[in-house]
């Protein structure tokens, strides 16, 4: 066993995948010489030369057109957006161009790239680099989403998305990066569009991605302190979202809360819920519950972020609505 | 009123003392009647209802595409506009494919889902019209970027309209490939027009101008005249694909038709559309050719031989079949189907 952090689990990936394949390119805002914002990409000029990780001025909108153009024309590039709060200049590479080019050509062409960027707040960001925005990129057809929780999983799905020939946005949460955990070797690569039990349960599901992972088992220790057995589901991916997974654990608890960081609000758990208000209402025992962010700005203050982001007893109080 | 730049004379020093031998200018002829041919059978199709969708006709602007494909090759990659068919055709997709397309058939080479906007043939390095206006010089940016980093030696292009100047991509695309030295090249297709409002009332800058801030080599050409676009490709695009760095043409040319078929031109003056007939791409090179010796059966062979090459591929194209619905669902993403 050895310990591996969040952050060095994502650099591993990207070292590993530039190794076994040599079209492998980063594109990013010091990326290079300074080996990333968060340190993702550190020492990686050092190995594999500045052809290969690229330091671009500030200009989100042409790179993310760049990483289009030169997926479809033979190199795999990894685009690291610093802040996802960054990606709304992003929106018409990633929207109108790599998530259509395979459809609106006819099959012609396939845009294997991947963009990487951190969401998530609880460091006093504020409202412009905190944001969680992963629901407006699982809107479209033809990205894929996955949001790693630990740093075998974040190891796992970049590999994954470095490896697939469709546009993947792999999103971080800055709160995770120093997090650690014992690994075994190098964490086995994950497949997209499927769900993990990070922990069995009887009584209620949890299905959480991210950080709220963490979350959702905090509140499932408090639970089972009260006798109550709380299921948490890690989705890992979001687009496509493992649906069987959900149903299955639904149809053994007849409970289920989503939990997320991002805005409860038309996010990730509204989708969730509506498809297992179609497909599992006959499995269900209590209403689907939610919880998410308010319906505002991420805040600065350290007491209004803190009471802004989903906390575990929130996780709590909606297990026992549903479970009432 | 104007910042339209003065559109050079035949004695444009890109134009290389001995130009080009009759057959390859009667071959460049050919195929400006070929995507002039296309485009107008286009618009007599789409006022019969047959094509759907918006169409943009370059008509009048055949020797852009013409002249800098002249300088191209399979290898070499081009990003194209939402005015993109001379482009396509120029560029070697076959009629049939581009027929079937424009016709929404599952033989077009994107097989219906595309249409007028995205045709595409990657075979030929055609990476797509583009219904995003200037979205295309940021894919041309990757494309040189992988030409550069796979160690080809190939360039990419940007096609893109004078309109096009006011997107801030432009500025942030330009100075990438300078400070990168990309083996791209910038074609601006300057026919003084964006929609319905003259880009003398869009723009405070000469792209010269801004072509020089970023140390770019800048060149004005006459781009209804296909010798002279073509010498102007030439001139650049070896040192483009050697790693010099990317270069800009400005292709002066006309937009004879409406912004899309359909726009009757109200805010246009009359006079304006009238004159543009002296500058007309095809009759220039027609010109140029009776000047070499060329007799009129030569032209008349030529266009015979367009207009029935044009009309074999409708006529496949419209035996085509309508796209499947679950097939198309199913290509959303690789390996799905
Ligand atoms: C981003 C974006 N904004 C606006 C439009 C609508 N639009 C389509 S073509 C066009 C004018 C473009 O002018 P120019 O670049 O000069 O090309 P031209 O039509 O003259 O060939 C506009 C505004 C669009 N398609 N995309
Ligand atoms: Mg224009």
């Amino acid at each position: 066993m050895t310990e591996l952090r969040y952050i060095r689990a994502v650099n591993m990936a990207l070292a590993d995948a530039m190794e076994a394949d040599p079209t492998v390119v980063l594109i990013g805002e010091d990326v290079s010489e300074a080996g990333g914002a968060f340190g993702a990409s550190r020492g990686l000029r050092e190995r594999f030369g500045e052809a290969r990780v690229l330091d671009t001025p500030i200009s989100e909108g042409a790179i993310a057109g760049m990483a289009v153009g030169a997926a479809m024309s033979g190199l795999r590039p990894v685009l690291e957006i610093m802040f996802m709060d960054f990606t709304t200049l992003v929106m018409d590479a990633m929207v109108n161009q790599a998530a259509k080019a395979r459809f609106m050509f006819g099959g012609q062409a396939s845009v294997p790239m991947v963009l990487r960027t951190p969401h998530g707040g609880g460091l006093g960001a504020g409202p412009q680099h905190s944001q969680c925005l992963e629901a407006w990129f699982a809107h479209v057809p033809g990205l894929k989403v996955v949001c790693p929780s630990d740093p075998a999983s974040a190891y796992g799905l970049l590999r994954a998305a470095i490896d697939d020939p469709d546009p993947v946005v792999v999103i971080e949460n800055k709160a995770l990066y120093a997090m650690k955990a014992d690994v075994e070797g190098t964490p086995p690569v994950l497949p997209i569009g499927k769900a993990v039990i990070r922990r069995a349960g009887t009584d209620a599901t949890v299905v959480a991605y991210g950080a709220a992972v963490r979350t959702a088992i905090a509140a499932a220790d408090t639970l089972a302190e009260r006798g109550v057995s709380v299921e948490v589901l890690d989705l890992l991916s979001l687009q496509p979202w493992d649906e069987a997974a959900v149903l299955a654990s639904l149809s053994r608890t007849h409970r289920l809360v989503i939990v997320h960081e991002a805005v409860e609000a038309f996010g990730i758990g509204a989708e969730i819920a509506a498809r297992m208000a179609q497909i599992g209402f006959d499995e269900l025992d209590g209403p689907i519950m939610r919880v998410g962010a308010p319906f505002m700005p991420v805040p600065f203050s350290k007491g209004l972020e803190d009471a802004y982001l989903p906390s575990a007893a929130g996780v709590v109080r909606a297990i026992e609505k549903t479970m009432e | 009123m104007a910042i339209r730049p003065p559109i050079p004379d035949a004695a444009d020093p890109a134009a290389p003392a001995g130009g080009p031998s009759r057959e390859a200018l009667l071959a460049l002829y050919r195929k400006l009647l070929t995507v002039r041919r296309a485009e107008e059978r286009l618009g007599t199709l789409f006022s019969d209802g047959e094509v759907p969708g918006f169409i943009h006709l370059s008509i009048g602007q055949e020797a852009v595409s013409v002249g800098i494909m002249s300088a191209l090759g399979d290898a070499d990659t081009i990003a194209s506009t939402h005015r993109g068919h001379g482009h396509a055709i120029a560029k070697g997709m076959p009629l049939e494919g581009f027929f079937s397309e424009l016709l929404a058939r599952d033989e077009g080479l994107c097989r219906g889902r595309g249409g007028s906007m995205h045709v595409a043939d990657m075979s030929v390095g055609m990476l797509g019209a583009n219904g995003i206006v200037g979205a295309g010089l940021s894919i041309a940016l990757g494309s040189a970027l992988a030409h550069k980093t796979l160690g080809r030696d190939a360039c990419a292009v940007a096609f893109f309209g004078d309109g096009a100047l006011a997107e801030g991509l432009v500025h942030e695309c330009m100075n990438l490939a300078a400070l990168w030295k990309l083996p791209l090249l910038f074609v601006c297709e300057n026919n003084g027009w964006g929609e319905f409002l003259p880009t003398s009332k869009q723009l405070s800058f000469r792209l010269a101008d801004l072509a020089a801030t970023y140390g770019i080599a800048h060149r004005l050409v006459d781009g209804n005249d296909v010798v002279a676009v073509a010498a102007a490709a030439e001139a650049v695009v070896p040192g483009i694909r050697a790693g010099s760095g990317p270069a800009v043409l400005e292709c002066m040319t006309t937009r004879v038709r409406g912004h899309f078929e359909g726009d009757a031109q109200k805010y246009r003056d009359p006079d304006e559309i009238e004159a543009l007939a002296a500058r007309d791409p095809l009759r220039i090179s027609a010109e140029r050719l009776a000047g070499m010796g060329s007799n009129d059966a030569d032209l008349s062979l030529a266009a015979e031989e367009v207009e029935a090459a044009v009309e074999t591929a409708l006529t496949v194209a419209r035996s085509g079949r309508a796209p499947d619905f679950a097939a198309a669902l199913a290509d959303v993403y690789t390996g799905a189907a």
